[in-house]
């Protein structure tokens, strides 16, 4: 063993030990996150700036031309605005639905996990399972929803086959999918309020919604911005229904990002501007996750 | 040496023995979709092994691609990645990508002895218009249907019409289509008079009622179509109008997957769909149903559908040498006959027909007759360089106005400007 030597020297190899063995020990994560989130995610950055080789023309250098080409692309703006409006509207309702449902089975009821179970189903399905369910539930004529609303003495109505009708078909579908699994990190929060928070709330006779509104509201707030957060980029991830159900029609009424980038990559075999979609994707999602994470941040009640 | 060492080293040499022994046979990976019902992996494995007995010296790979549009994602991605396919069918549409990519050998480099190029011509041409371009043969047809009307011929009793006459005008289609429409006491329709679905990829179903006006869509060559012509605009007008004028037809887009099912319920007394649908319809209606040839306008037609084989490029010329081998004896006569009444589709040459097997199910079961007659009249489906992205150009507009959002003019003529953009590049 060699002598120990000075003071300072000693130190000095001791934190660079611990440095070597910090990074060995996040060495296996590193390189699966390397190799398979950040290579790909810079790789297509720069792709993205290549035209997209065919056969034996190669890929050239074209700067910015592929987002040029996206800025006149009908179809992509018509995807954008498709998926933005997906997101404001499924994210809010899966939240509201999964607290209200979480708010209901955390309360004295009979059969509450039966009920909870029944909440929860939708989340185990398989994506393409649960869209071939509502594909039937939404067929025309003799469809589950169209003879209901026959039942009623109504005309039918060809939800997914009309352009009106076919993204908020899909909406619904994300909600009844989402909200169960939402459901339970909320019944996890309700679960952390301390009790005797409401049991003061009862002595000073708060009423239901005030109790809602000042205790539990704030204390499920950090919840609430996890979820969002998830749900949030969610909207931007699907793909299994579209394909499953409408492949982005009629006339492009149901494409949404994710399907349009799958499209012009696997069907239009683009990859250069299918990467150029990804980048604005990758963008997007990126702005969304630092805009809640600092802005929302300061606005939350963390105990 | 411990009997680990031991068992390595044997392994060893008995993995380099099997090396030198694998690389003096010729391996041939087969690539295939599945599009209709039925056993198809059972008989594909059957041909293979059937292959592999009468060729020992060449050992075949079938595998099983999924649906069309997986087996050519799934084609395209290995081929470049360096691992391509030897032999594949995919759609006979894929053609012009695949000739883009540099990705496919034309058969006249290959098929050179007189056997070879006799062979090339034994195909119905109306196959043939999907599998050459630049004069050369790049596909060879395998899986190949046409539409055809299917009818209930009790809804046809039940409203006053013939049984045996299917709509041979597009006039009739209308008249019979408002006799076999029914609606209940609240006004609501119980049973359309016909249905042409227009999901996922109309354009095929609409190019029949194009070819029917006397229009072409796009040249031989892939470059260039005609999706404003005249012609085009009022057979788009035609197809609108069956569901927003003349109420025969449900409104709005109407899904591919189910109409085979709202025909087997009686929601729809006519259906167009597939050929490949026949043994489906045959194995599901609960009534005495009818196949027909498409109706007419200026003359009847439909387009081609399906897949060729196509071999893929290779340095090794004892592999192209066996895709070969394993092409002619998937298109034999027998094969071409068998592999039509196992499912569906159309047996792809003349002599195929006058094969004893091929004789005795045409004599039970005429209906399978109907699509190769109507082959004297059928055309080129869709194909264009860039294809999936011109098609959907023309997919959009159709979607468009059928569900009222647009007018049949400005937006086929929005869709042929596209196409035009896209198909700049690719004028010589």
């Amino acid at each position: 063993m060699a002598p120990a030597g000075p003071f300072g020297e000693g130190m000095r190899k001791a934190a660079i030990s611990i440095h070597v063995q910090g990074w060995l020990l996040a060495l296996p994560a590193v390189v699966l996150l390397a190799t398979f989130t950040h290579i790909p995610a810079v790789s297509t950055i720069i792709d993205s700036l290549f035209s997209t080789p065919h056969g034996k023309r190669p890929a050239v250098f074209i700067g910015f031309d592929q987002y040029r080409t996206m800025l006149a692309d009908p179809v992509f703006w018509q995807a954008f605005n498709n998926n933005l409006l997906y997101a404001l509207i499924t994210v809010p309702l899966a939240i509201a639905l999964a607290l209200a449902m979480a708010l209901l089975v955390n309360s004295r009821i009979s059969g509450r996990a039966a009920l909870r179970l029944a909440f929860f189903t939708p989340t185990i399905l398989p994506m393409v399972a649960a869209a071939n369910i509502w594909l039937f539930f939404y067929t025309p004529d003799y469809g589950l929803l169209n003879q209901i609303i026959r039942g009623f003495g109504f005309g039918g109505v060809n939800f997914l086959g009309s352009t009106a009708t076919a993204l908020p078909a899909l909406m619904v579908v994300t909600v009844w999918k989402e909200a169960g699994f939402f459901m339970i990190f909320f019944l996890a929060a309700l679960q952390q309020v301390p009790p005797d928070l409401y049991e003061a709330a009862r002595l000073e006779n708060a009423g239901r919604w005030q109790v809602f509104r000042r205790i539990t509201w704030p204390l499920v707030m950090p919840t609430v911005l996890f979820v969002a957060v998830n749900a949030l980029i969610n909207a931007f991830r699907v793909v299994d229904q579209v394909i499953a159900m409408t492949g982005g029609g009629p006339n492009n009424a149901s494409t949404l990002l994710l399907f349009y980038i799958y499209q012009v990559a696997f069907s239009f075999w683009d990859s250069g501007y299918a990467a150029a979609l990804s980048t604005v994707l990758l963008l997007a999602l990126a702005t969304v996750a630092l805009a809640q994470f600092f802005l929302l941040d300061r606005k939350i009640h963390y105990r | 040496m411990n009997i680990f060492a031991r068992t390595a080293v044997a392994a060893a040499f008995a993995a380099m023995a099997l090396g030198v022994s694998a690389a003096s046979a010729t391996d041939i990976t087969f690539y295939y979709p599945i599009a209709v019902g039925g056993p198809i992996t059972k008989i594909i494995d059957g041909y293979a092994a059937e292959f592999s007995k009468a060729h020992p010296d060449i050992t075949i790979k079938p595998v099983y691609t999924g649906s069309y549009q997986d087996s050519i994602v799934k084609a395209m991605t290995a081929a470049k990645a360096g691992n391509s396919p030897d032999v594949a069918v995919l759609l006979s549409t894929d053609m012009f990508s695949l000739i883009d990519d540099d990705l496919i050998e034309p058969y006249e480099t290959i098929a050179t002895s007189e056997a070879d190029k006799a062979w090339i011509k034994s195909f119905y041409p109306a196959f043939m218009e999907n599998s050459q371009a630049d004069g050369r043969t790049w596909g060879i047809p395998f899986q190949r249907s046409t539409i055809v009307q299917y009818w209930n011929k009790e809804a046809f009793k039940a409203a006053g019409l013939d049984p045996e006459k299917a709509p041979a005008t597009w006039d009739e289609m209308i008249a019979f289509g408002k006799k076999l429409t029914k609606k209940d006491a609240s006004g609501n329709v119980t049973q359309w008079g016909i249905e042409i679905p227009s999901s996922g990829f109309p354009y095929w179903l609409f190019q029949a009622l194009a070819i029917q006006n006397g229009a072409t869509l796009a040249n031989q060559a892939g470059n260039k179509v005609a999706y404003n012509d005249p012609k085009v605009i009022e057979a788009a007008q035609f197809w609108a109008d069956l569901g927003q004028k003349y109420e025969v037809q449900p409104k709005g887009i109407i899904d591919w997957g189910t109409t085979p099912k709202d025909f087997f319920e009686g929601k729809t007394a006519i259906m167009w769909t597939t050929t490949g649908n026949l043994t489906n319809v045959r194995k599901n209606a609960k009534f005495a149903f009818g196949v027909g040839p498409m109706p007419s306008k200026v003359h009847g037609g439909s387009p081609t559908g399906g897949g060729n084989i196509y071999i893929f490029k290779n340095t090794d010329k004892a592999k192209l040498a066996a895709a070969l081998q394993f092409a002619r004896f998937l298109t034999t006569p027998e094969k071409a006959a068998d592999w039509g009444i196992a499912t569906g589709y159309v047996a792809t040459r003349p002599d195929a027909w006058e094969t004893e097997a091929m004789k005795k199910y045409a004599a039970e079961f005429p209906p399978a007759v109907v699509a190769r007659d109507q082959l004297k009249d059928a055309a080129a489906e869709l194909s264009t360089h860039d294809n999936q992205r011109v098609t959907k150009a023309l997919n959009d507009a159709l979607q468009a106005i059928l569900t009222g959002a647009k007018p049949a003019k400005p937006a086929l003529d929005q869709a042929q400007e596209e196409a035009n953009r896209l198909l700049a590049s690719y004028k010589h």
